[in-house]
């Protein structure tokens, strides 16, 4: 198992290297050559109106818009018609709902513990539509909402206000103890205590700016070696290197969803259990 | 306006995720999205997801106690199948043991039967022969007596009924 794990690993090395190698070289001989690739992996964040071509208002249905219903029209067909059955053997539609269901609810349990059951709701509404919004954007000419920091950014300060609120509605000015370390010596108390408020002012920027940034990464980097398929030469070459990184998006756009949801279970657990 | 956006579009150098004359529209439509999701989800999709994994929970576990209550009844039927063979064992011994003693009762009537029948039968043809037996010695006595008398009166004599039967009677006893 581990030999075969380093080989492919080996292998995936040397794909690595030759792909790097071609795109220097094609780097340094394109513009000599004169065919001139013109890159655009950013056009594809373009926010655009779906009707006309006009200015964009707060209320303009753009592509945005269009892809986030989808998003909505994909949580409904997976989670209500899926479900619409009700078998006490589930069909397939069914199986995938309950297991969507039951491991953001195992989630939220296990790290959250009992009490933050309660907030599964808001907790699968996140998950669903990060979930959803990822996977969605694999689709080719599709967009994603995610990689967008104003739609994550937004995410995340929804779970910071409400963490922050929760935490002091249920426990008051005790809330405070998450920032003053009762097991660390009194001196270095107040020390710890800088460093723990500003790791917690810190959190919806790295909440929000991870999920965009992996997001907008793979997707860059797809464009990317798109881009470089118009070269005859490195053609195929670039064309295994888009399949091998849309495998990989599969995998991260889960990933994200997940790790966004399970530190949402990780802030819920400090609001509701502030001591250390 | 058209020129507008496109200047902004340029001066922060390709990324569209920095144009912040985007963020209200982003901004409110995913609002817009969280609220549906949230009350689809509340509303229609968790309460009928929860309710059938409660529902085959309690059909599993109903499932499982009936299929508790089925083994022992298996095993109490076991246990009187074999009860019901160790005494259909114990009958049959005793049936067994009883014919054995009938046929057993039965032989040995029998064969006192035989026994008795034999023993007369032996008893009668004692008879018979003493009968006989008799017979010939009387009938001896007679030829005897006769043949005496022939031969003392062959040899000239006259026989003496009385002597020669004495005679006889003591050569026969002798």
């Amino acid at each position: 198992m581990s030999d075969q794990a380093k080989k492919s690993g080996g292998t995936g090395k040397v794909i690595f290297f030759a792909i790097l190698a071609l795109i220097l070289l094609s780097i340094f001989i394109v513009p000599t050559g004169g065919e001139g690739l013109s890159f655009h992996p950013m056009d594809q964040f373009q926010i655009k109106p779906v009707f006309g071509d006009g200015p964009i208002h707060w209320y303009t249905v753009t592509n945005a818009t269009l892809w986030m219903g989808l998003t909505v029209l994909g949580v409904v067909l997976l989670l209500i018609v899926g479900s619409s059955g009700r078998a006490i053997v589930p069909s397939k539609g069914q199986s995938i709902a309950e297991l969507t269901y039951g491991f953001v609810y195992k989630m939220l349990e296990d790290v959250g513990g009992k009490d933050s059951v309660k907030y599964f709701p808001y907790v699968m509404t996140l998950f669903c539509f990060i979930a959803f919004s990822n996977v969605l954007g694999l689709l080719p000419a599709s967009f994603t909402p995610t990689t967008h920091i104003a739609v994550t950014g937004v995410l995340a300060l929804l779970v910071f206000v409400f963490v922050t609120v929760l935490g002091f509605v249920k426990n008051g000015a005790t809330f405070l103890e998450l920032f003053w370390v009762k097991s660390a010596p009194l001196a270095l108390r107040p020390v710890l205590a800088i460093i723990e408020l500003i790791s917690y002012f810190v959190r919806p920027v790295s909440h929000s700016i991870r999920l965009a940034g992996n997001m907008m990464a793979g997707h860059a980097v797809i464009k990317v070696f798109a881009t470089f398929a118009a070269i005859k030469l490195i053609a195929p070459v670039s064309i295994a290197a888009i399949a091998a990184m849309y495998g990989l998006e599969i995998l991260v756009a889960f990933i994200q969803a997940y790790v966004f949801t399970i530190l949402t279970c990780v802030y819920l657990k400090d609001a509701l259990h502030p001591a250390h | 306006m058209a020129t507008e956006t496109h200047g902004a579009t340029e001066s922060v150098a390709g990324m569209p995720q920095l144009e912040l004359a985007h963020f209200p529209n982003q901004i409110f439509w995913l609002l817009v999205t969280l609220v549906v999701i949230y009350f689809v989800l509340s509303k229609i999709a968790l309460p009928r997801i929860s309710s059938v994994l409660a529902e085959r929970s309690g059909t599993i576990m109903n499932d499982i106690s009936a299929a508790e209550e089925l083994k022992l009844k298996a095993k109490d039927a076991e246990n009187a199948y074999n009860k019901a063979l160790a005494e259909a064992k114990a009958e049959a011994q005793r049936i067994s043991g009883e014919t054995q003693a009938a046929i057993q009762a039965d032989l040995n009537t029998a064969l006192a039967k035989a026994d008795a029948e034999i023993a007369a039968k032996a008893a009668e043809s004692e008879a018979a022969i003493a009968e006989i037996r008799a017979n010939a010695a009387d009938s001896v006595k007679v030829v005897a007596k006769d043949t005496a008398k022939e031969l003392i009166a062959a040899f000239g004599g006259k026989a003496d009924a009385k002597t020669v039967t004495a005679a006889i009677n003591a050569r026969l006893k002798g």
